[in-house]
This record gives structure tokens, sequence and C-alpha cells, in this order.
């Protein structure tokens, strides 16, 4: 069913913004050959391409999504306990797509090709526990279109909470590797370090410094030490950290706090992989990238004196260089909140009454879900949407931050233009927060801020910063020679974009006219046209053997405590379709060898 | 003025989905036009006039002025009249389920029993069963806490379970009986039963009135007693008796704001 079978094309005349390649809006030709970006095509090939035209619109690299719960059990689990959810958004089959349903957490199917749909065509999944990284991959397997890959939580691990304890960085790299092989998973996620664990004794952890119950290693020492792993081993991702106290009035200290913890390390990629050209390096500057900053940049004391504390963690990650994060905003409206932060899932549930489940995973970490509704009249909600769009705005330089509404936590991926739309134009800001409580601007500094975005720098935070942040970028976020042909091209003239029309915005970055994968016409208007199968990225960390001996005596040892089998941990190869492992760590002789 | 007569051509096999039989959906149109409407059966979507014969009396006119009998069992038929906002619809026979759900307007009279779902999420306009309704009438769609919002529900029959489950507005009177949960998790309406609840009545309950005249079988243990009203008034209802009036639901909240009154029996010699 291939669109055209040779995966060759050419976009002409268009307005290109590709920031790794510092294109700011030039007039620029694209050329791809057999899915893959070149500087042009020889006479027979160009006459057997698909030539698009783009005058007087903006192209760009396909989105990518560096955070959103997209597969997995406790996305499965949003979508089991709310069947409101899904009878008013259906998707109707069409000849080459399945139907599909669901608004705040859609099906596979659906939230495929509303992605694709919208320009997107690559999208990580935020947190898979290991224990359910064999349902992870099979909701990524039939999910269509997109190239994905999804990050492993280890904060709360017993093995690696032991390892830290001891100060064996050694044994909880070794640790670490073995288990990113052997769940196919691409990158290092924590997730409120130490307190899950306290979490199966009803507790949490207050500070960076408090040992928790058992392990008594602190949340400090399990950052520290999980940030070191990931630069022995030179993940391409940094770190993914989501931070303690999440939700909680006054947290902003603690996301500064914990973002500082890896300000001496070194970015360290050590990675084989054949890089496309760009102009701006590609590879990752950061030791730590933050989720979702706006449920950490929280000031008060309680949620009578709640305000913003995005001012003071952004005045922070304005003077380092090693900080990423992304922004979690919240653009009101229905939600479903998903961590692995069973915690703090549970104090939304006390606060709001709300439907919820909770979830213990055994020696690896926890979860919950709860059913929400962001409103413009409460103060909390209100304030909680001008920290989503203080933490863009206010970080000065836009390769520190990344946009997203933490889908389904803050909002819907489904509405990134409508974030967008607040964020090149202050006019929108001031129309929305007229409709808000007067928290909204009164609670936070959105009120003051002129900033407004142009689309090089919308084209950073949705798809340049993104791919770099996680490690992508020597194929994703950027159109230089070798890259993956992924375009996205809007039917906006830069020349006369009036940004100060939300809805004009709002409607063209929801349905882009065209959407191109690997050099493959994906989606025209929305409508989806072709269907192929996306990868699957993961890492194969590389691990000295015979501490990786050691280490597996112990996971033995402690085997017994799963409920699981051994030979049933690992997931199979055949649950992923077209695999790419990527190699790291990997020792002299075999790269000498190769 | 323009009578639409929907005439059922037999027994129907399996459930059959016409939520495009509506006055405001009709209004104006041909016989021709009626009869090629699109209904589901199953995976396949076939003209209406495959499981009706169409007649119009009359001509024209606005949605209101619309009426449509459907005279015949319509059981297993769903969705008549979902979503309407003005005009009337007659059932001469027994409806299917969700008759009437997410109505905003005009008036549905069904003359036999109504299927389960009925009234779901009735936001206006009135609903009028003569015999005896299923499950969740007038209730929140599944997941969702939120029912009812405003018109009226009479049900001359009796009700099953989780009858106005979520109602938020608006009012539904049962003649009859009711089973389980019968306003579970109300947060504001008013639901009047006039015969007996089988147990579960209010629970979770966190505004709006229940009034129930038979008897509780088994009453919900979260409401507190508040005292004895006789004729109590609620809004424009006037009630006849002495009635206990309780307060709840605080086992599923610390300040509720449910309102129960049940009627007393009489005393000997009263």
């Amino acid at each position: 069913m291939a669109a055209n079978s040779t995966k060759t094309m050419i976009i002409k005349n268009g307005y290109l913004f590709d920031p790794l390649n510092a294109i700011d809006g030039e007039v620029k030709d694209i050329f791809i050959r057999e899915g893959k970006v070149v500087s042009s095509l020889s006479g027979p090939e160009a006459k057997d391409a698909t030539v698009i035209d783009a005058r007087g619109k903006t192209v760009m690299p396909g989105g990518v999504d560096a955070h959103s719960h997209v597969a997995g059990t406790k996305v499965n689990a949003g979508r089991l306990m709310r069947p409101e959810d899904h009878y008013k958004s259906v998707r109707k089959k069409t000849d080459i797509t399945h139907s599909g349903s669901g608004y705040t957490v859609p099906s596979v199917y659906k939230q495929g090709y509303d992605y694709a749909a919208m320009g997107y065509t690559t999208v990580f999944e935020a947190a898979m526990p290991p224990l359910e990284a064999r349902h992870t991959h099979e909701e990524m397997r039939a999910t269509p279109i997109l190239d994905m890959g999804a990050y492993m939580v280890f904060g709360n691990n017993w093995f690696v909470m032991r390892y830290l304890k001891d100060g064996d960085i050694e044994k909880a790299a070794a640790y670490v590797a073995w288990m990113m092989r052997t769940h196919k998973a691409y990158g290092i996620k924590c997730v409120n370090p130490a307190g899950v664990e306290n979490w199966g004794w009803a507790k949490n952890v207050k500070g960076l410094d408090e040992p928790n119950i058992h392990f008594e290693v602190t949340s400090r020492e399990i950052i520290r030490g999980l940030a070191e792993v990931n630069e022995l081993l030179g993940l391409p991702m940094s770190l993914h950290l989501h931070a303690n106290n999440l939700g909680h009035p006054g947290n902003w200290e603690t996301a500064r706090d914990s973002l500082m913890i890896t300000s001496s390390l070194e970015p360290n990629s050590k990675t084989e992989l054949e890089w496309a050209q760009t102009r701006e390096s590609a590879k990752r500057k950061q030791t730590v990238y933050l989720a979702h900053a706006q449920f950490n940049s929280y000031g008060g004391s309680s949620w009578r004196d709640f305000c913003s504390g995005a001012p003071d963690l952004a005045k922070y990650i304005n003077q380092t260089e090693n900080v990423v994060i992304d922004s979690g905003s919240v653009p009101f409206g229905p939600a479903t909140t998903m961590t692995g932060d069973g915690p703090a899932q549970h104090d939304l549930y006390m606060l709001t009454g709300q439907k919820w489940s909770n979830c213990d995973i055994e020696m690896e970490c926890g979860s919950g879900v709860l059913s929400l509704m962001y409103l413009k009249s409460s103060p909390v909600h209100a304030t909680m949407w001008a920290i989503g769009l203080e933490v863009l705005l206010l970080i000065d330089d836009p390769w520190k931050t990344i946009m997203t509404t933490d889908h389904p936590n803050g909002g819907l991926f489904s509405q990134y233009p409508q974030v967008i739309a607040w964020l090149m134009s202050k006019r929108a800001r001031d129309d929305t927060a007229k409709e808000c409580h007067k928290w909204a601007y009164d609670k936070s500094s959105l009120g003051g801020v002129d900033r407004e975005m142009s689309l090089y720098d919308i084209a950073i935070l949705t798809r340049a910063n993104s791919a770099r942040t996680i490690g992508m970028a020597h194929r994703k976020g950027h159109l230089g020679v070798g890259a993956d042909g992924d375009v996205t091209i809007y039917d906006i003239d830069p020349g006369d974009l009036n940004v100060n029309d939300p809805s004009y915005i709002v409607s063209r970055f929801s349905r882009p006219d065209l959407t191109i994968k690997d050099g493959q016409i994906v989606a025209r208007k929305g409508e989806i046209v072709y269907v192929p199968e996306g990868r699957r990225y993961y890492c194969q960390p590389h691990m000295d053997e015979d501490v990786e001996k050691e280490m597996m005596r112990d996971v033995r040892d402690w085997f017994k405590y799963y409920t699981v089998g051994f030979a049933n941990y690992p997931v199979p190869d055949k649950y992923l379709k077209n695999p790419v492992p990527i190699p790291v760590n990997m020792p002299m002789e075999a790269v000498v060898r190769r | 003025m323009a009578e639409i007569k929907l005439v059922p051509r037999g027994k129907i096999g399996i459930t059959v989905e016409a939520e495009v039989i509506r006055p405001d959906l009709i209004a104006g149109k041909t016989k021709e036009q009626i009869e090629e409407l699109l209904v589901w059966q199953g995976p396949k979507e076939l003209p209406l006039s495959q499981f009706f014969e169409v007649d119009i009396q009359g001509n024209g006119g606005s949605p209101e002025e619309t009426k449509i009998i459907i005279d015949g069992d319509v059981s297993r038929v769903k969705r008549i009249g979902q979503g309407m906002n003005s005009g009337m619809i007659e059932i001469l026979g027994p409806a299917g389920m969700y008759t009437g759900a997410e109505m905003t307007g005009g008036k549905i009279l069904v003359r036999g029993d109504a299927g389960s779902w009925s009234g779901m999420e009735l936001k206006g306009g009135l609903l009028q069963i003569s015999g005896n309704a299923g499950d969740h009438v007038g209730s929140a769609y599944r997941g969702s806490w939120r029912g009812m919002t405003g018109g009226q529900i009479i049900i001359q029959g009796d009700a099953r379970s989780q009858l106005g489950g979520g109602l938020a507005g608006g009012s539904i009177t049962v003649e009859g009986n009711v089973e389980n949960f019968c306003a579970i998790r109300q947060a504001g309406g008013l639901l009047i039963i006039k015969g007996n609840a089988v147990r579960g009545l209010g629970a979770e309950m966190s505004g709006g009135t229940v009034v129930i005249l038979g008897e509780v079988k088994n009453f919900s243990p979260g409401f507190v007693h508040q005292g004895i009203e006789i004729n109590p008034k609620i809004g424009e209802i006037e009630l006849e008796g002495r009635f206990a009036r309780f307060m709840g639901d605080y086992a599923a909240g610390k300040n509720p704001k449910g309102m129960l009154y049940s009627r007393m029996a009489q005393e000997v010699g009263e």
C-alpha cells in the first residue's frame, strides 16, 4: 500500500525552519532519496520523485515528542477506568486505518493517527516499568506510523538503591545496562526517587536528603548515582528526572536543588551511530532533563498562598548549561493524570475526590491514575496554566526547553497547537487570562512577559531540541543530509502570519497540509493516507563482563521476590516491529573489529 | 404541522440504532427523504424504510410543530429521539435502550415500557414512560459522574437500578418501585419515588433531593437523621404526610448536602 514506493521526493519553494542547521525561514528545497535527506537528486531520480510545491508554506522537520504517556499498563488503566472518555470521541474506520476511540487517552491506533495528522512522526513513551515492558512494547507495536522508544523507570528500583547505598556505581551501571538490553529500553527515567519506595509504607520523602525506609538511600544519592551511571554508560539521552515533591506548593526549590546535583558531570554520549549533517551540534549538552517542569515550579507553602515558582526556577536554569526541561503545560479541559509517582496521585485524589487507581510494581516502582478536569475558573488550575507557559517563556535559551503537556497529565498532545498559540502571542495569553480566575496573572509573572516566540523558536521546542535532548538528533529533528525524511508542511505563510489570531494558529498547527515520514506522505490535511510501521529504538549498553557476572548473581539471588520467573522476565525480540538497537559503550575491540 | 407515522415492518433481529428518528431532524423532509435516512444494524448502515413504513400527514412546519408517531413495538430500536431539541415523539408500544438520551428539549411519550439508559444525561425536555423502565434511566454514562442536568422524566410504572445516577439537575418521578443504587452520586435536582426501593438509595450523594414515599429495604448507612417535617415543601412541590429528613452521604464526603426525605409509616390510630 505504498503511496510512492521510491520514497524519493522533492519539496520545493517552502520556507524552511530547521534550527539544528540554523535555517530560519529561508526558501530552500529539500531532497529525499530512499527515505533519507540528500543534497540533490540525479536527473533520472528527480524524474521519478514525488514533487511537492510548498510555495508560501512553512516547512519543518517532523515533530518529535520527547515526553508523552502513550503505551503501557498505566495508559491502559486510564483507558479502562474512563469509558466516558471514549464514547464521544470516536474515529471511524477507513480502507487503510482502524477505528479507535478516546479523547484524553486514545486507543493506540487513534493515538498514532492523531499524532501523525498533527505533524509528529516520533514519540517517546515517558515511563516504562520493567515488569510492564512487555505490555508497553505490545502497545508500541500496535501504534501505527510513529517511530517510538520508551524510558525505563529506575529511581526506586531495589537493585539500583542497593548498589547506590553501597556506592557501587559500576555494579549499578552493569545492572542498568543489562535491564535496558533485557527490556529494550531507550533511556533512564527517575520518578520521585526514594519516595515511591516509601509509598509502599504509605509514606513519601520530603527533601532530597531524607533516607528512605529499609534501603536508607536519599533522593540526592539516587539522582547523582543514576546520572553517573548514565554518563558512565554514555547513553544517548541524559537522566530524565521526575523530581520529588511533585504537585506540592513550594516545590520549585526541590526542583532547583535536584537540577544542581548533576551540574558537575559532563555529558558523555558513547554511541556508535552515523550522524546526519547539522550546522549546530546535534549532541546533547545536558546532564539532566527535567520532566514536566510546570508540576515542579510551585511557590508558596500551601494551596492558600500557592503561587508560581517558575521565575525562580527559570533564574537558576538561565545560569546553567547542563539542564533541559519540558514544560508539561496545562491547556485546560479534561485530562487523565498518570505517573509512576504513586504518592503524588494519592495527594491529588485527596485534593479532588476524583476516581483514581494506584499500583505497586513489586521491586521496581509504582504508579497511579486519576481523571481530572482543568477549569479556567479554578484559581489553582489558572495558575498552573500560567506556570506551564512561564517555564517556556522565562528560560531565555529555547535550547533548554521542550514544549509538552505531559500528555495526558497537564493536557493532551492534541492541544499542542493551542499551547503554540499562547507562546507566539501575548495577546492570546491576555485574552485567555481574562477568561481565567484572577490568580492566573496575580499569582504568576506571566502578565508581565512580553516575549512572543517565532516559528523558529517553535521548531526548536517541538522538534530540534526534543530530538537533541533525547539523543535522536543523529537522524531526527532536522533536515540535514543523512537525516530521516520526516517533514511537516504547515499552511502558514511566515510573511503574513498574524500571531494575534489564535484560532488561525491552532487550526494550521492542528492540521498541517502534509505530514511526510521517510519520504512518504502519511497525512494530508488531517487525513491519514498511508500507514507505514514505525521503528522502535532502544539502547544496548555494554558493560564489563566480570562486573556484569557479579551483578547477575545478585539479581538471581533476589529474583525469588519477584512474582515472575526469571525466564519470563525479558522482552523477546518478537515484541518489537522494526527494532533499531543503538549500541552504547562498546569496548574498543568491538569498535575496531567492525 | 406535520405528523409522521412510522410503523414497524415486523420483528427486528439485531438491534437497530436509530438516532435519526428525531423531530428536529425530520422536520420539513419528504416521505422519500425520511425513508432514505440511514440507521445502523450491527455493522451495516441501512435505510429507515427497511424497518419502518413511513406515512406523512400534513406538511412542512418547524421542528416544534413536528410530531412523530411510532405505531408498534420498537423495543429493539435504540436511540429514538437521542439528542432532540424540539418537537414530539409518541411511541405506541415499548421502546428500546437510550430512548431520549441527551435530549435538550421537546417531548417523548412512551406508551409502554422503555429500555435501559433512556433519558441518559438528559439536559431538557420531557420524557414520559407509561410502563416500566429499565436500568440507568436518566443516569450518567458509564464512568461519568455527571448525569442529567435538566428536563423531566416521569415513569408511571417501576424503574430498575441506578435510576438518576449522577443527577445534577432537573427532576425524575417514579410512580412505582425502584431497585438498587438509585440517585447514586446525585449532586443536584430532584428524584421522587412513590413506591419502594431496595438498597443503596442516595449512595455517595453530595447534593440535590431524594424523596421516597414507600419503604427502603436496606437504608444507606451514611445518612444522618435531621428531624421530622410535616408536609415539607421542596421548591414548588409540596409533599403530603410526615417525613423523616436525612442528610448524606457521609460515607463519601465530609460535608455532603444531599437531602433524603422518607415518608414515615402512619401510626395506629392516626
